[in-house]
């Protein structure tokens, strides 16, 4: 029983570094781990000798494009592993947050010249003309930025400018 | 099988459709580029809420129903969603105060049902409620912008509040499957945030220097499957290629 024990434990680890290698197709240096859509990995015995793996993933809006094809994806990665049942399952609750984003993810954002969401989650309010959030430039690290757009080239990031070197950035906006 | 809840589900599946169908005719057309790609953006969210919506209200009727069934092979009569969305866009002061009315609306709404009974309707509607919330700050901000610009925004925005606020009634009037719902707290009771859109409208309203029109006649049917003509056009071009290619996948 241990050893069975043991061997799944083996298996999730495995699961998990091969999620780590699948990327967000519109931000494509952050891993879906990093985005922190990834909400559970099961492992089901599969056939005498198999195991399938069950993959609940979360969308980040409900109208991302990217869903769909990171599902794929998943699935692609875990074929050619050698699983061969594999169920990826969606749920909505609760809903993501930017705070799940890694700490690594972050940085990796920022380094690609996309403005990370704020470690703290600022006040999502409905409210009209409200002050708008300091963004620091992803290029020069100015705080001297104003917003464009609250959207931006995919839903989840607003367009801002730097008034200092004077760059169009993208902000991962806080969600 | 629950024919309420399936009801109440597609009325609110078609509403977001509908709506973010409207929306897409802009996709390209917008004022300026960072305009275009909001309200696209804005579309987007739409689909994807009318998707999760849709895909609720195929797994509670069964009967080999899809998502895709429910989008493109139901008819005029079928249709269960807001008057509201389906008429046309008109100019960008039309359209961005529909936007307005609508999600100011569903923020309310879904700020109730995500404590809805029923945890499928729950998870969905928190979903929505943090991209709604988006939405009535952008949208807002163009009702003021518009209202409190120039002549002719000013006078644009009057037009458009005369052109639609009659259609507004329509979503405090419950219709049988809502009422249902009610009581066993699985839908919200839309008389009850009512009073909390009114307040949110008036103050919006003021900032754009206009008033709410005294009139009050209520334009409604949509709930129930009776249409404005506008719908079957809607219908007629988002359903073409399912209807002309069964099955037909991208
Ligand atoms: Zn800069």
């Amino acid at each position: 029983m241990t050893i069975l024990t043991d061997h799944i434990k083996e298996v999730k680890h495995k699961i998990w570094s091969l999620l780590e290698t699948v990327n967000d197709p519109e931000v494509p240096v952050l891993s879906v781990i990093d985005l922190g859509i990834i909400r559970d990995v099961q492992i089901e015995q599969s056939g005498a000798t198999g195991y399938k793996p069950i993959i609940s993933i979360t969308p980040t809006y409900s109208g991302c494009p990217a869903m769909d094809v990171i599902s794929m994806q998943i699935r692609m990665v875990l074929l050619e592993a050698g699983f061969t049942t594999i169920e990826i399952k969606q749920v909505l609750s609760p809903a993501w947050t930017t705070e799940w984003m890694s700490a690594e993810g972050k940085d990796k954002l920022k380094a690609y010249g996309i403005a990370p969401p704020q470690y703290k989650q600022a006040v999502c309010t409905p409210d009209a003309f409200q002050a708008e959030e300091a963004i620091q430039c992803p290029q020069c690290n100015s705080w001297n930025t104003t917003m464009v757009s609250q959207f931006g080239s995919t839903a989840c990031k607003a367009l801002y400018k730097c008034e200092d070197c004077k760059e169009p950035f993208d902000y991962f906006k806080c969600h | 099988m629950n024919t309420s809840l399936i009801n109440y589900t597609l009325h609110l599946a078609d509403t977001a459709l509908v709506m973010g169908h409207r929306n897409s005719e802009w996709c390209g057309h917008g004022p300026v580029l960072e305009q275009d790609i909001a309200i696209s953006n804005i579309a987007l969210d739409f689909i994807g809420q009318a998707r999760n919506f849709y895909q609720y209200a195929a797994s509670l009727s069964g009967n080999g129903a899809t998502e895709d069934t429910l989008a493109y092979l139901r008819d005029v009569q079928d249709f269960k969603n807001l008057l509201i969305t389906e008429i046309p866009n008109g100019d960008w002061a039309q359209t961005t105060l529909r936007q307005f009315l609508v999600s100011s609306y569903q923020y309310y709404l879904y700020q109730q049902l995500q404590y809805s009974t029923d945890e499928q309707l729950a998870a969905i509607a928190a979903k929505s409620l943090k991209e709604v919330t988006y939405h009535v700050r952008w949208s807002s901000e163009w009702v003021i912008r518009l209202g409190d610009g120039t002549e002719e925004s000013h006078q644009r925005l009057l037009k458009a509040v005369d052109e639609i606020w009659n259609f507004t009634g329509e979503m405090f009037v419950p219709a049988a499957y809502e009422q249902e719902l009610n009581t066993n707290k699985t839908g919200v009771d839309v008389l009850a945030i009512q009073p909390l859109w009114l307040h949110k409208v008036q103050e919006v309203f003021a900032e754009a220097t206009i008033s709410i029109p005294a009139k009050s006649f209520i334009q409604q049917g949509g709930k129930t499957g009776i249409h404005t003509e506008y719908l079957g056009y809607i219908l007629a071009e988002m359903q073409f290629l399912q209807r002309a290619y069964p099955g037909a996948e991208w």
